[in-house]
Formats: structure tokens, sequence, C-alpha cells
């Protein structure tokens, strides 16, 4: 397309491709229909709660606990998963072993598997009678029915996020790069700490934030492993279910208002980091 | 990439170099590889392997029986259901959406794009919870609906329209990219040759994004099956009529009717694997036709 300043009152560029009205109003009204009318819904019903009833129903101490348990369990699956979402990531870029190929479409699992399955699939696991879980009890490790329970649950669903935007960068490493560092002097452990990782770093933010984002409001995995034991182990998406359940909408409006401007916010910064590595790098996480 | 034993026209010395250099030691890269397998292990094949052991646990016959169930094939029916209207829905949506943001240049793109991305970051139970909020009792349409008879919530509509919104950006963040990537020289070669607009997308644009577009109906349609959180919060529960296959898979665990469970669960997961393999086969044919090989 050329890069003609457009005139002030013009909306778009013009184009001999037709179809520009039709494509623009049927995704516009579909927007509209599907995605912003709802939630405007759910704006407009948190707004009309005034400040001060707002203020006490998201500081309600069982909802200050949930949110709590909820941040603090994806902050923490987010990290594994950054630690061991890089390692596979360079084992599959970088290594050649037996199986590769099944391992690396193994990753998208979480993404394709409902998130129901994989909840009762790890509480069979992990519970104190379960496969992993009654080798564990012995050594008085409790995973089910805990918050680890949820970190585990988490660990499984945001995994393929870390993996999946780190990858494609690694693939794009210029190996002359690690030869210069070599014949500079450096060792593999300075070469992968100093030269490696910061160049990764854009990818591995992005990939924890959406590691992050994800586990925050994730609820079919959580709520079978979990326990739901209200302030210990109550995330709170599940808090939001319970309210809807007592009709409690006001309560049930106010979780929802405060982990959407929560997760708006980490969509900001996703987009900022990506800005941010494209003009340091040239490339998008 | 590979620097394994292959001798280079300068001499084997000089390449054994190059690997010292830029790959860890034998024992490190070993061990890296060990705990990716065992993470792997731990994480996605145990689970894997578990929902398929538990729903044999009491052998074949039983799985069968279970699974015959009229409850059971109701939530099977409704499950292709509710896939069956929302994929193609948003099949469409994404198609015109691709069409307007990656041929044409207009003010307000990147926003438009952002706003499509939206249902990724809300939590599939808020993406439940809207729906309540817009046609539950309370709200404002409350009495013109019922007046008028129709049920919404605890109703399959309910249903088609929290699994639309959860499934809304899957077919459009596949085609975007791919098709800006293809420029308009192909459209425009058509139309200057005298073919129509329809014409042109179904003889031109249709045949180069078709790869691209099959796998973004792929993963749409997986989270449309398995989606939970969402139609959880606006199915009701009403077994045998509202009970997708997810639910029931909830319903069941929670009376402690772990076989039927995990049977129900063994079809959810062949899903998945199916939906992997094609996504891994059209990944490794058609990685051009992709957007999401190069992306990820």
């Amino acid at each position: 397309m050329t890069a003609r300043t457009a005139s002030l009152w013009q909306i778009r560029q013009p184009s001999v491709i037709p179809g520009f009205g039709l494509a623009l109003g049927v995704t516009l009204s579909w927007l509209t229909l599907i995605i912003l009318i709802p939630l405007s819904g759910l704006v407009w019903r948190s707004s009309a709660l005034g400040w001060a009833t707002f203020w006490e129903l998201a500081t309600d101490q069982r909802t200050v606990n949930a949110l709590r348990i909820s941040f603090g369990t994806a902050f923490l699956a987010a990290l594994i998963n950054v630690f061991f979402g890089v390692v596979l990531a360079w084992v599959l870029v970088r290594y050649r072993f037996p199986g590769k190929r099944i391992i690396d479409a193994m990753v998208d699992l979480p993404f394709a598997l409902p998130t129901a399955v994989a909840g009762i699939a790890l509480t069979t696991l992990y519970a104190p009678n379960g496969w992993i879980g009654s080798l564990l009890t012995p050594l008085g490790i409790k995973i089910a029915f805990t918050p680890l329970g949820i970190v585990f649950a988490l660990v499984f669903v945001g995994l393929p996020f870390v993996v999946r935007t780190v990858q494609p960068i690694m693939e794009e490493i210029d190996k002359e790069v690690e030869e210069a560092a070599a014949t500079l002097g450096a060792n593999r452990f300075q070469t992968i700490r100093r030269v490696l990782l910061p160049g990764l770093a854009p990818a591995v933010l992005t990939g924890f934030a959406l590691a992050f984002a994800r586990g925050v409001g994730e609820y079919g995995s959580v709520i079978f492993i979990a326990g739901n034991l209200p302030y210990v182990s109550e995330i709170a998406p599940l808090l939001i279910v319970i309210r809807l359940e007592e009709f409690n909408y006001p309560a049930a409006t106010a979780i929802a208002a405060v982990m959407l401007v929560i997760s708006f916010a980490m969509l900001l910064i996703i987009n900022m980091i990506q800005a941010w590595s494209r003009r340091r790098y040239g490339y998008g996480a | 990439m590979a620097h394994d034993g292959t001798a280079s026209p300068t001499g084997t010395g000089n390449t054994e170099l190059v690997r010292v250099a830029t790959s860890e030691h034998r024992l490190a890269r070993y061990g890296l590889i060990a705990a990716a397998l065992t993470f792997v292990g731990l994480f996605l094949v145990l689970p894997l392997a578990a929902v398929f052991t538990e729903a044999m646990r009491n052998g074949p016959g039983e799985f069968l029986t279970v699974l015959s169930d009229p409850e059971t094939f109701a939530a099977i029916k409704l499950t292709l259901l509710v896939a069956g209207i929302a994929v193609p829905l948003n099949l469409v949506f994404g198609i015109a959406a691709a069409w307007a943001i990656a041929k044409f240049e207009f003010k307000g793109k990147a926003f438009l794009t952002t706003l499509i991305d939206l249902p990724f970051s809300v939590s599939p139970v808020i993406s439940g919870l809207v729906f309540v909020l817009l046609f539950g009792s309370h709200s404002l349409l409350a009495p013109w609906l019922q007046s008028h008879g129709v049920q919404i919530l605890f109703a399959v509509p309910g249903i088609v329209l929290a699994t639309v919104f959860v499934t809304f950006p899957f077919v459009a963040r596949e085609l975007i990219p791919l098709m800006q990537e293809q420029g308009t020289s192909d459209e425009e070669a058509a139309l200057s040759l005298g073919a129509s607009g329809w014409q042109t997308f179904w003889h031109v644009t249709l045949p180069n994004i078709k790869w691209g577009l099959l796998y973004g109906v792929l993963l749409c349609n997986a989270r449309a099956m398995g989606e939970f959180g969402a139609v959880s919060v606006v199915s009701g529960h009403i077994r045998g009529l509202t009970n997708t296959m997810p639910l029931q898979v909830e319903i069941l665990y929670n009376e402690y009717n772990f076989v039927a469970a995990f049977a129900v669960a063994t079809l959810l997961a062949l899903l998945a694997l199916v939906t992997l393999v094609l996504k891994s086969l059209l990944e490794m044919k058609y990685s051009a036709q992709i957007a999401a090989s190069r992306r990820h």
C-alpha cells in the first residue's frame, strides 16, 4: 500500500480491493453484539453499585483472599513455567533425541485438552492416594487439595504459552554470535548468561505474562484439584461462581471487575514489552 | 544446526572446535534433556495416560456401558450442536475481520485488532457472567424476554453465546497475519482481469488461505467442544438438557462415579489428540500457508 497521507475526512486509504464496507460491517456488528455489549454490561453493572458498595465488596476478606490466591498461585506457576519452558524450548530447538517430534507436538496438549479433563486427570495423579500422590504422602508432601495443587494445575495450563513464545526466537538466534563470544574467551556458561539470555528476555517476559494472565482466570482445571477451602484454596473465579449461585450478583460483579482491571493492565504491559522489544531487538516476541 | 561428526571441507578439527564452543558439555546436554522429559512426563504424558487408564479400570465392558448412557449421549449431542453453531459463526466473522484488517489500511485498525483479542484475556467464568448479567432475572432485558417466552440462560442459546464469546478470536487471529503477509497483489491481478469481488474471493483468496483457515477452525473447534468455565456459568446444569460433555464430566466426577467421568473424558482426550495430530500435520506439510507456524 502506498504511503499516501490520508486527508482528514478519509477513514481509509483508497484501494481497488472490494468488500471493505461489508467486511468491516460484519466485523463491527459481530464484535459489538458478542463482545462489547456483554462486557459493557459488566462495566455498567459494577459502576451502578456505587463506589462505597463496590469498595466494600471488593475488600471483603474472603474476596481479598481469593484474589490473593489466584494471583499468587498464577505468579508462582508462571515462574515455574518460565524455568522449565525455557529449558524445554532449548532442548527442542538445539538437541536431537528420539521422540523429539512427539514431545514438540505434546507441548500444545494444554491448548487442546479441555480444562475439566485436565483437572480430573491431575487430581487422580496428585491426590494422596493417586499415582504420584501416594509416593509423596509418606514424605509428608501433599499436593492435591492444597494451594500447591492449584499451582500444579496452572503449570499444566500455562506451559505452552512460555514454550511457544520463546521457541521461535531461539530458532532465530544466529550461531555466529555464540562463536564470537567463544573466540573472545567466554566459556559456555558466560555465553549463555551474557549473550543468549538477554536476547531472549523480552520473549520470556511475554511468555510469563501470557501464562500468568491465563492462570489468573483459569477455572476448570483448578477446581478439582484445589480442595476449594474458603480463605485457603478458593480461587477468585470459583468465588464468582459461588456468589452467582447465591444470586449475590453485586459481589460476583465486583470480583469480576477487579479481575478484569488487573487483566487489562497485564495486557497493556504485554503490549508494552512487545513494542519495547521490537524497538530494542528488531523483532516482536 | 547439527554439528555431529560430518566432516567439513576445512577438516574435522575445526568443526569439533565450533561444536565445543557453541554447545553445552555432553553431561549438561543429557541433564537438560532429562529435566525436560521428566517435566513433560509428569505434566503432560501422565495426565493423559491417567484419563485412559481410569476409564478402563473396570474393563472395556463397563466403559462401553457407561458411554451408552442416555445422559452421556445427550451431552455428546449438545456439544456437537454447540460447536456446530459456534464454529461456523466465528469462521464467517474471522474471514470478514481478516479481510477488513489485512487487505485495507484504515484508522483504528490496531485498536480493532486489540478488541478482537479481548476474549483471550477474560476469565472463562467472567465470559459466562457477562451473559448472566445481560439476560438474568435482574437484567433490563428480563421482562421482555419473559413476556415473549424466550429462554436464553440455562438453555442452549446461552451456551452457544458463551461458546461464541470464548472462541471469538481463534479464526481471525490465524488469518490476519497470514493475509497481511500475502498482501493484495493476487487479488488486484484477478480484479484487473475482470473477476468480480466474490469470484476473486472464491478463486484467489480462499485457495491461498485454506490451510491457515483449517488450522484456525481446528483450534476454534477444540476450544468450543472443551469449554468449561463459561458454559458452566450459563448452563444451569440441567441433566440431559443443558449439560455439555465437559459439564457431564464434572457432574459424574462429583458424584464419585469416576469410571463414567473418565469414560466421557476419554472422548474429549481423543478429540484433543486428533486435534494435535492434525495440527502437527498441517504445520509440517503446509508451514508456508499457516501463519501460526512462523509465529507459533
